[in-house]
């Protein structure tokens, strides 16, 4: 019997069912993928492009707008009675079908043909594209999605160059105020039905839909309502084409000169990745990037637009020294020298210090060894809870908790201790690190009373900057690398996309040259991946963590049991076959 | 008292001849070269700079043809900025340049730019041994532009200041030797004696008046039209004018010697060079074009008629043979190509010399033949031998060449 | 293949050899050529608009304008049409294409209620830095509005950097009005 066994060959098509996939033949090749692949999806395996518009694949499918049509082929059925004829490389001939077919919304099948090219697919594709560009307004050069217009894409790519259209082309509403954050250009639009989608299925807040009818289908808002979801501009970003742009970097710059960092949102724990999209020393914008584990593709406008706060004129741009309730500009040298000086006069019982849950892994870490330097034991940091919306926002407003936590150990609570210690004197000196401890922490100026000095690093110039004896100007998110924990547990890392402002210094520098300062000491810590480096050999669950190990998507570091409602939702969907995640 | 008016009137002659004629003159050789330089290459020129009106409200400038240019320059060279690389020898660095300078103007003390203006020679030493120092003083210069590439302490200003220094003392040699036929006719070395000779019997390579038209003279043309050429072109090597201006070839020395320096340094071996181009000139009219004469015969009706303002007709005369020489080496310059350095070489070595050595010999026995000192069989025998001589030193040419030409083949072949 | 010729120096006679006579030649060809270009006879003189000296025209007195061709590449500005609409709708093309960078745009937004508000797009400011720009016309060839022209101005001078950056208002100055474009935003919409 065993020997029959092994005589016999096996068929490609029983050992891939054996694995549960299925032999697709694209382009010339055959590869095996799972069952139940899109094509679309087998194509992206073959590393075949196929040019689409509506499909995507956190989205449902409606195939409407029919860019990613491919010639499909199947074994030709066998007459009554005839086995299936294998060829010598144990597939059956394909029987190409003289039609094309979408491949967006079909399912691969065991001996399924796929052609991505050929004078069919190409034929049918400058076809669809002359269609979608017949009422095209052809205004590229006023349209903010010029250069990542797929329109523009694939007209170059599959296009045929030249209009044969003769007629006028339909006018429709240009410049429509449909949301407090989005625009619409309607005649921009190609019906592909991704925002609609989006907005039903994601944000589950449908308030996009089409009206009228053929050539005069237009997207809208349904009557009396507005697209003022926090999640409304995913859409902008969604949206293949120009027709939803953002109001906030309309006309402000073409994507072509804006270069993009990947990063993580710090306004809360979820820690979204993002795109920050620079020219020179401006943020243009922010937008979502794509991590499944994280954030999916999208992000909440109130976090995307956050960047406006550290572009503003109130940014601290030099280290001052305080002389005569004046703040004075000074250099680094004589500021760090300043510190280090007045904190010398202090017992280190006198010394407070409030690190923040907003400072990343490495500056906290910092912070620690400058606390032991002082040998200061009261570290607080000030807790954030804010509401959590069942999507993507966490309760938890500090992107860095978890971190804290980890570095710190538990905080939160020394804040109240500190507070008292100020009142009654015991606490003379306090250094705030990242925080406004007048709006965050809850201090008021009679807390303050007695402290005889009050050193702060901050971003921007704010009530703790006005009291500060010393102040020391912060990188903000955008300029400066480090690592963060977040809700899940997941180490995460900020890069830098500009320069500090002025001569303000990345945060773990100005900490690491206040301890320079005191100890008088050199401590070999040039780079953020030799400050990483001595984490990884302190604190236990960093252990074996380098900067260059966190990768762009994150590293599970430890284990939280919080869950993102948005990432369960679509596993749901897409274990349902909904969508395909 | 005798001795107080004896010093200003040198002081006199030698602002005069210094100050007045000679630098004017430099500045102006540059302004003429510029120009020439533009007529040639079908351009304008420096034919702006004058009077400056328009910077006191006036609609116009004056422009003059530019005739202020000279004025400009020197304002401009002295208004740069002064750079002493840190890399250099300063003491000889700063030295270089006024080595240059200094030997070609001190040298104009020999030369009788005209005769006399009441009874006072317009010379301002009158040595009899004007052509000895001019050879003595000028032959220092070469220690300016080798200092000067020594100094700067660079590759190229290095090359620059060797080639002239090999240069200068080989041309040095056909300089001295092509000059003695001419002073074995005159047999005096007092230039104003040889300019006055030369004002009554002939200008020596145009015996045409006095003297001039003897046998002898005849005879004697030929030498000293030879005379005349070694020395002329010699003088251009010396003055590293072109056709021979290779220690400071831009094409493959950046600036040559003069490379690293800048400014009113860098514009005194500017200034040394067209110095020394006029000294050269000034020597070659003096010795071969009757200096200060007239000519023709006519300088003792000059003397006669003008008194004791015959100087000034005379140093008129000098001028306009001086500076039609010196177009005479614009004209040159923008004539012919730069010579290769190994033809420099050989025409120094293998022609120049032998040449002039020869034409020694040959002037020697045609004095001779004449002055009936030579006369029979010795004279025969003279000329055989200085014919057998010629046919060695033509030899010795020959086998040189030969020996160059196979070196520079090998060194092809090597390169290769 | 290439046809490959082989020359050969010329053989020198003995006449040739002794240069004197060639030098001599060579400086009366010099001096005709001096001739000719002290009395204008250059060759090419005449079409060159010659001064009378070599084949020089005095600049600030004389000059070439009249003469330069209709594709002059000379200083690059902003033209208006014919119903005096900005014809720039700041797609900033130019200032991408642009090679020494010399091209600074800050788009704006047309207001509500100007007559051009459908086009909604055009330049807050249009900077020129005139030291850098080099005259390469890549930013006339790029436009796809042609609204950026190189006209004939070449004289561009200025006492400082500040003067020398061409800004909105001095190039549609210099611009002027343009006939005869193709108005793509005047059709009816």
């Amino acid at each position: 019997m065993s020997d029959q066994e092994t005589t016999t060959k096996l068929l490609p098509k029983d050992e891939a069912a054996a694995k549960g996939l299925v032999n697709v033949h694209i382009d010339g090749n055959w590869i095996q993928v799972p069952k139940g692949t899109r094509m679309i999806e087998a194509c992206k395996i073959a590393e075949k492009e196929v040019p689409h518009y509506c499909y995507h694949p956190k989205l449902t499918s409606p195939g409407n707008c029919r860019m990613c049509l491919v010639q499909m082929g199947m074994p030709p059925r066998p007459a009554p009675g005839a086995d299936p004829v294998f060829g010598d490389d144990g597939f059956q001939e394909i029987g190409w079908m003289p039609r094309p077919v979408i491949a967006c919304a079909n399912t691969v099948a065991e001996n399924m043909g796929i052609r991505t090219t050929g004078d069919l697919v190409e034929k049918t594709r400058e076809g669809v594209m002359e269609f979608l560009l017949i009422n095209h307004p052809l205004d590229c050069p006023i349209c903010d999605q010029a250069g990542e217009c797929s329109l523009q894409e694939f007209s170059v790519e599959h296009g045929r160059g030249q209009s044969r259209f003769v007629e006028d082309k339909v006018k429709k509403p240009k410049n429509v105020d449909i949301g407090p954050r989005v625009n619409l250009d309607d005649e921009r639009c190609i019906m592909c039905s991704r925002c609609i989608r989006f907005m039903d299925e994601v944000a589950e807040d449908a308030v996009l839909g089409f009206s009228e009818r053929g050539t005069h289908t237009t997207v809208t808002c349904h009557p009396d309502r507005k697209l003022d979801s926090n999640y409304g501009m995913n859409t902008i970003d969604l949206c293949p084409v120009g027709a939803l742009t953002s109001k906030d970097f309309r006309f402000q710059m073409r994507v072509w000169f804006l270069k993009e960092t990947k990063s993580i949102d710090v306004n809360c724990g979820t820690g979204c990745n993002t795109l920050i999209w620079t020219r020179g020393s401006q943020i243009y914008r922010v937008t979502p990037r794509r991590n499944d584990e994280v954030n999916s593709e999208w992000m909440p406008d109130s976090h995307r637009l956050a960047f406006h706060e550290v572009q503003g004129d109130n940014r601290l741009t030099d280290p001052m020294i305080k002389v005569d309730d004046k703040h004075e500009i000074t250099d680094w040298h004589t500021a760090n020298t300043a510190v280090a000086d007045a904190l010398k006069q202090f017992e280190p019982s006198e010394i407070a210090i409030i690190a923040s849950a907003r400072q990343t892994n490495e500056e906290l870490f910092l912070t620690h060894t400058l606390a032991s330097t002082l040998g200061a034991e009261n570290i607080a940091t000030v807790e954030r809870i804010g509401e959590a919306d069942g999507k993507l926002i966490s309760a938890d407003r500090n992107p860095n908790t978890n971190g804290a936590k980890l570095i710190l150990g538990e905080t939160t609570k020394k804040l109240d201790s500190i507070k008292a210690g100020l009142n009654d004197g015991s606490v003379k000196a306090l250094i705030v690190l990242s925080e406004d401890i007048f709006e965050a922490a809850g201090f008021s100026h009679d807390d303050l009373a007695n402290a005889e000095l009050v050193v702060s690093s901050h971003i921007i110039a704010n009530a703790t900057a006005k009291v500060s004896d010393i102040v020391l100007p912060g990188a903000s998110f955008a300029e400066k690398r480090g690592s963060m924990v977040n809700v899940l547990g997941r180490l995460q890392r900020l890069n830098q996309a500009l320069q500090p402002a002025g001569n303000a210094r990345e945060d773990w520098e100005i900490i690491r040259d206040l301890i320079l300062a005191l100890t008088g000491e050199p401590n070999d810590l040039y780079m953020i991946e030799e400050v990483v480096k001595v984490i990884a050999e302190n604190i236990p669950a960093f252990e074996g963590m380098t900067f260059s190990k966190i990768g762009e998507q994150g590293i599970k570091l430890i284990e939280t049991g919080v869950e993102i409602p948005l990432l369960t939702k679509e596993r749901e969907r897409a274990s349902a076959g909904i969508i395909v995640g | 008292m005798e001795a107080i008016i004896l010093i200003i009137v040198m002081l006199a002659k030698i602002i005069g001849i210094t100050f007045v004629i000679t630098l004017p003159l430099i500045a102006y050789s540059v302004y003429a070269e510029r120009r020439f330089a533009a007529v040639i290459q079908d351009r304008v020129g420096p034919n702006r700079t004058g009077i400056p009106l328009t910077l006191f409200g006036f609609k116009k400038d004056i422009s003059f043809f530019g005739l202020l240019q000279p004025l400009a320059d020197g304002l401009k060279f002295i208004l740069k900025e002064d750079f002493v690389p840190s890399h250099v020898n300063k003491f000889f660095f700063w030295l270089a340049p006024v080595l240059t300078m200094v030997p070609a103007l001190v040298t104009l003390s020999v030369i009788p730019f005209g005769s006399y203006l009441f009874r006072e020679a317009l010379v301002i030493a009158d040595v009899s041994v004007g052509p000895l120092l001019i050879f003595a003083v000028a032959s220092l210069s070469v220690y300016g532009i080798t200092l000067a590439g020594w100094a700067s302490n660079n590759k190229y200003s290095f090359f620059g200041g060797v080639r002239s220094c090999a240069q200068m003392i080989s041309y040095e040699i056909a300089l001295g030797l092509s000059v003695i036929p001419v002073l074995m006719h005159f047999g005096d070395l007092n230039l104003m004696n040889i300019v006055e000779e030369q004002a009554k019997n002939g200008w020596l390579i145009l015996p045409l008046w006095g003297e001039g038209l003897s046998l002898e003279r005849m005879l004697l043309w030929i030498p000293m039209i030879i005379s005349f050429f070694i020395f002329t072109i010699s003088i251009f090597a010396e003055t590293n004018r072109m056709p021979f201006d290779l220690p400071e070839c831009e094409t493959e020395l950046v600036g040559g010697y003069h490379t690293e320096y800048s400014s009113m340094k860098f514009a005194l071996f500017f200034l040394g060079e067209y110095a020394a181009m006029i000294v050269g000139s000034a020597l070659i009219v003096t010795l071969f074009l009757g200096g200060w004469s007239v000519g023709f015969g006519l300088d003792a009706w000059v003397f006669e008629t003008c008194g004791n303002w015959a100087g000034l007709i005379h140093l008129g005369a000098f001028l306009v043979k001086l500076i039609a020489f010196i177009l005479f080496f614009i004209l040159i310059r923008w004539t012919v190509p730069r010579f290769r350095y190994d033809q420099l070489m050989k025409l120094g070595w293998v022609v120049f010399f032998e040449a002039a050595l020869i034409n020694i010999l040959f002037t020697a026995v045609i004095m001779a033949r004449v002055n009936d000192h030579l006369v029979g069989f010795p004279f025969w025998a003279a000329l055989t031998g200085v014919i057998i001589f010629s046919a060695l030193m033509f030899y010795i040419a020959k086998s040189l060449e030969r020996m160059l030409a196979s070196d520079s083949e090998k060194a092809a072949d090597s390169a290769n | 293949m290439a046809k490959v010729t082989k020359l050969s120096r010329p053989t020198l006679t003995k006449s040739d050899e002794i240069y004197l006579i060639g030098i001599f030649k060579g400086t009366l060809v010099t001096l005709k050529h001096a001739y000719q270009s002290v009395f204008g006879k250059s060759r090419g003189a005449d079409g060159l608009k010659s001064s009378g000296l070599g084949i020089t025209m005095q600049y600030p007195e004389e000059k070439w304008d009249d003469e330069l061709p209709e594709y002059y590449r000379g200083a690059p500005a902003l033209v208006t049409d014919e119903q005096d609409r900005e014809r720039c709708v700041s797609c900033q093309l130019c200032e991408f294409i642009c090679p020494p960078k010399a091209i600074k745009i800050i788009p704006g937004e047309i207001p509500e209620g100007d007559t051009w508000a459908k086009v909604e797009k055009r330049p807050q400011e249009f900077e020129i830095d005139m030291i850098r720009c080099i005259y390469c016309g890549l930013c006339e060839e790029v436009c796809p509005e042609q609204a950026i022209y190189l006209r004939k101005d070449y004289s561009i001078t200025g006492t400082s950097r500040a003067e020398m950056v061409h800004n909105k208002e001095k190039l549609y100055e210099i611009g002027g009005k343009r006939v005869g474009l193709v108005n793509k935003w005047n059709e009816l919409k």
